[in-house]
């Protein structure tokens, strides 16, 4: 068997043929398909014909657009700080607990990441009605005259974004604060700093690049919440992903979809290499 | 961190992480078809439910068909791609893992968005055959990672030692490459199989209107009034995700498969 480096034999490609093929069919040809599309011109009634305008990237500059946009940014970046603020913490006490402890820790969260965004939304929606809801439990504590309903609204909508963003974002830290040298926390202690200073002072400027790349993860991961805005949100807490599913499915406007879809793609792509950029200079600092 | 103040924000995580899940879980047993909670009175007929009414079986029957298939599919494309890569890093070959690894890492409405263009084109929009492929294409991240993981355990001194001893590259790969990433395939499967059944968008996209999953289903019964059917299915999700993964954990080695799966991080 060859040990890597030499450039391999045609023979020796035979493994990569499927697997080439599957992806330039089912992957490179969907994404073309959408590019062409998002140039295409609309045709009422029908899906689309070909064409090459711009006119559906000129939707972009309408405030209706604008509005959607400013608002998915804005509540994509709250979540992911507040989730990397929540995380992060967490995930350091996390990494100092016993494996077998860790182990048990790391199986639930991955069962509530994986969990449908379908019923993480019907879930908060229940916590947060009026009739099934935490505002009973305030009501029965005597701090409230009577049930509320906290949901839809923006509060809700965060919140459930939070929840479903928690575990991936504390997947995303796991590997770094996994990997920090215990004994840099322990040097500060025995230095006489107190834990809270040892884990601001010492823990977190340590691992700064890696929460810089955190927040990062966590923004994209959010962009792409779609059943939550519907469920926990009104209208008007429309993300650009509902925008753009809208668009595709209820007004068929297949093009102006593509150039909106194509567009959230360079703005993801763009945030996803900075923070592989990020990694490699930590990796070139070392 | 001081030990309470650890356990303390252990605790309050874990009480946020379980909220909703306790809710549904309490909404689920309901005796009537009421959302409250705590539930009035205990009864197990929503899930008897879900077993007997012919359109949750339906949805789940679509939701399982899916996800075994798909999972499968997208083994057989990551295996001999990252193995290929293990033996020769070419660019070429990176830059198909590059694109394995992609639709993973945007926004799904994206990949969706491909899909629902490609079947359109194809005729084959609203088939679950569609369904079945997107899914597998649209997972293929996961046992590419965790096979790639589990490539680069193999210690190549113990290729080298097999082929000086005479045995080809087929002879190795069977007795030597297959049965160390065995566990590896099997989780890389699994982790498919649960993250499809639980997928939405690209199953509604695909084919929502004529292959209801169960997702898909339950997004539809929000719409049209609760039934605590739906917190059965949910609780049902819960359960099968933690089995899969505690059994992951038991027969492979979990902190290891996530500490690897931002290789980049190192």
């Amino acid at each position: 068997m060859s040990i890597a480096q030499q450039s391999p034999r045609l023979r020796e490609h035979a493994p990569l043929l499927y697997p080439a093929v599957m992806l330039g069919i089912f992957f490179i040809i969907p994404f073309g398909t959408m590019l062409a599309v998002s140039f295409f011109h609309r045709v009422e009634g029908a899906f689309y014909e070909p064409a090459f305008e711009l006119s559906n990237y000129a939707r972009f500059f309408s405030p209706f657009f604008g509005r959607a946009l400013g608002f998915s940014l804005l509540l994509a970046g709250l979540a992911a700080v507040l989730s990397v603020a929540i995380a992060f913490p967490f995930t350091y006490a996390l990494t100092r607990l016993r494996r077998r402890v860790q182990v048990r820790w790391l199986v639930f969260i991955l069962a509530v990441l994986s969990l449908s965004e379908v019923i993480i939304g019907f879930a908060w929606a229940t916590l947060l009605s009026r009739t099934a809801g935490l505002s009973n439990i305030l009501v029965w504590l005597g701090i409230l005259d009577q049930p509320q309903s906290w949901s839809p609204g923006f509060p809700a909508l965060l919140l459930g974004l939070v929840y479903v963003g928690l575990p991936y974002t504390v997947l995303v830290l796991y590997p770094a604060l996994s990997r920090l040298d215990p004994e840099l926390p322990e040097a500060s202690r025995m230095l006489g700093a107190s834990p809270l200073q040892s884990f601001f002072k010492v823990v977190v400027p340590v691992l700064r690049a890696s929460i810089v790349s955190a927040i990062i993860m966590v923004f994209v991961f959010n962009l792409g919440a779609y059943v939550l805005p519907q469920v926990l949100g009104r209208p008007q807490h429309w993300t650009l992903s509902v925008l753009i599913t809208d668009q595709a499915i209820f007004q068929s406007n297949l093009p102006f979809a593509a150039a909106m879809a194509i567009f959230l793609m360079v703005v993801s792509l763009a945030l996803v290499g900075v923070t592989l950029m990020l990694g490699q200079q930590r990796r070139a600092a070392r | 961190m001081s030990t309470t103040l650890r356990n303390l924000l252990m605790a309050a995580v874990l009480a946020l992480l379980l909220a909703p899940l306790v809710v549904v879980a309490g909404v689920s047993v309901n005796e009537k078809k009421e959302l409250l909670f705590p539930p009035r009175g205990f009864s197990l007929a929503w899930y008897g439910e879900l077993l007997s009414q012919a359109d949750w079986l339906n949805a789940m029957k679509n939701s399982l068909i899916i996800a075994v298939f798909s999972a499968a599919l997208a083994v057989s494309i990551a295996f001999p791609l990252a193995y290929f890569l293990w033996r020769h890093r070419v660019w070429y070959a990176q830059v198909l893992f590059g694109l394995g690894v992609a639709p993973f890492m945007l926004p799904p409405v994206i990949t969706a968005l491909g899909f629902l263009l490609f079947w359109v084109n194809v005729g084959l929009y609203g088939n679950m055959i569609a369904t079945l492929i997107s899914h597998a294409i649209f997972f293929v991240t996961l046992p590419l990672v965790t096979i790639s993981l589990g490539l680069e355990s193999i210690d190549r001194q113990i290729i080298e030692a097999s082929t000086t001893m005479g045995a080809d590259s087929r002879t190795v790969f069977r007795t030597v490459v297959l049965p160390m990433v065995r566990p590896y395939l099997i989780s890389g499967y699994a982790f498919a199989f649960v993250l499809s059944l639980n997928e939405y968008i690209v199953a509604y996209m695909v084919a929502g209107f004529t292959v209801e999953t169960l997702p898909i289903k339950i997004f539809n019964s929000l719409r049209y009034g609760y039934t605590p059917v739906m917190a059965a299915v949910a609780v049902v999700f819960v359960l099968v995700a933690i089995l899969v993964f505690g059994l992951i954990a038991r027969f492979g080695d979990l902190p290891k498969l996530l500490g690897a799966w931002s290789s980049k991080e190192t």
